[in-house]
């Protein structure tokens, strides 16, 4: 069975080159840096009353066009995993399929494990720790980091930043550490 | 330029204000947000199980996308600064230095976000973009993202930066 190509996962070497090339589609269309986690600030700063000096600021003037973007990549996520969704599963290297499997996960259809994301795992203890305990630590960390896989990632890695890559560098140690670590401990 | 600005002073808390948002421009970042956001969906860089194969280093395709983005990105930045670009409407090209202080902001930020980046196989973008392809409980890890965001304002005066 052959499906169409949009359908199909699109391969490393078509992906990564394009989003290589929004650090400076942005800086050439407004002077924009390019960067998603200072949304969780704007989205912060514009919705909770009690904000402290770190929140105080106009959300507006300096995060709509972040927001705009933020909206646009929920459009993207749309358009090419729901309307554009993969049918088959991911066709992961089988050591890293081994490995999941080790770790009790049997379906790899999607882009996130059904079993650990469907709404009944927010009942349990290690769905909790999954999806509030990651996305908390997702939220503190890189507000204290001062940016994200894009900011620090990409952006700051393009404009040679030492911080960035400093920032790349811990992203990693903490990935690996959540990976062997926690990750286990939680599915266990 | 590499060269950055080594304080123990806070850096600001946001950098100098823009001009006013219009809508056209406004209509233009969400086109952006829309390509970018196609593309690490269709790339997998959403996924959790691809997130899951390249901190276990058994996988090349997310290191794929590093290595062809990364220099794509570099030779395209360095390329405006040299040439002292102007963005398309005339306005000057700058990118202030992040400040290194000590660095304990980048390590210890970064090894939490890390750990939220492996346990939810998500950044901020595919938080997004996950959000948008119809996974529910994305919207209870963004909720709690934003209480982490709330927490670390709060504690900011606090944190060794």
């Amino acid at each position: 069975m052959t499906t169409h190509w949009l359908y199909q996962p699109w391969p490393w070497y078509v992906v990564g080159p394009l989003v290589g090339l929004m650090p400076a589609t942005l800086l050439l269309l407004g002077n924009k840096l390019f960067g998603v986690s200072g949304n969780l600030r704007h989205l912060c700063a514009a919705v909770l009353p009690a904000r402290p000096a770190f929140l105080r600021y106009n959300w507006w003037q300096e995060g709509s066009w972040n927001l705009m973007l933020a909206l646009g990549i929920v459009a993207g996520g749309f358009v090419g995993g729901y309307w554009l969704a993969n049918p088959a599963p991911v066709a992961l290297a089988p050591a890293a399929l081994a490995d999941l499997r080790a770790l009790g996960l049997h379906d790899f259809t999607g882009l996130v494990p059904r079993e650990l994301f469907a709404g009944s795992q927010l009942l349990s203890w290690r769905g909790l720790g999954l999806i509030v305990g990651g996305g908390f630590l997702v939220g503190f960390g890189t507000a204290y980091a001062g940016g994200c896989t894009s900011g620090h990632g990409i952006m700051g890695v393009a404009d040679l930043q030492k911080p960035s890559f400093l920032a790349l560098a811990a992203f990693f140690v903490g990935g690996i550490l959540g990976t062997y670590v926690v990750l286990p401990w939680l599915l266990g | 330029m590499s060269s950055f600005v080594s304080s123990s002073t806070l850096p600001p808390a946001v950098s100098a204000a823009p001009a006013r948002p219009r809508l056209g421009a406004l209509v233009v970042y969400f086109v952006v947000g829309l390509v970018f956001g196609v593309l690490i969906t269709k790339g997998e860089l959403i996924s959790w199980f691809r997130i899951q194969e390249m901190f276990r280093f058994r996988g090349f395709h997310m290191y794929g996308i590093f290595l062809t983005a990364l220099p794509t990105a570099i030779l395209t930045v360095q390329g405006l600064k040299r040439s002292q670009a102007r963005t398309l409407g005339r306005a000057p090209i700058s990118i202030p230095p992040k400040q290194m202080g000590r660095g304990v902001r980048y390590g210890v930020g970064g090894v939490c976000f890390g750990l939220g980046w492996a346990l939810t196989g998500a950044c901020p973008g595919p938080l997004f973009a996950l959000l948008g392809s119809g996974v529910p409980t994305i919207g209870v890890a963004i909720g709690a993202a934003l209480v982490g965001t709330w927490t670390y304002a709060w504690l900011r005066p606090r944190l060794p930066h």
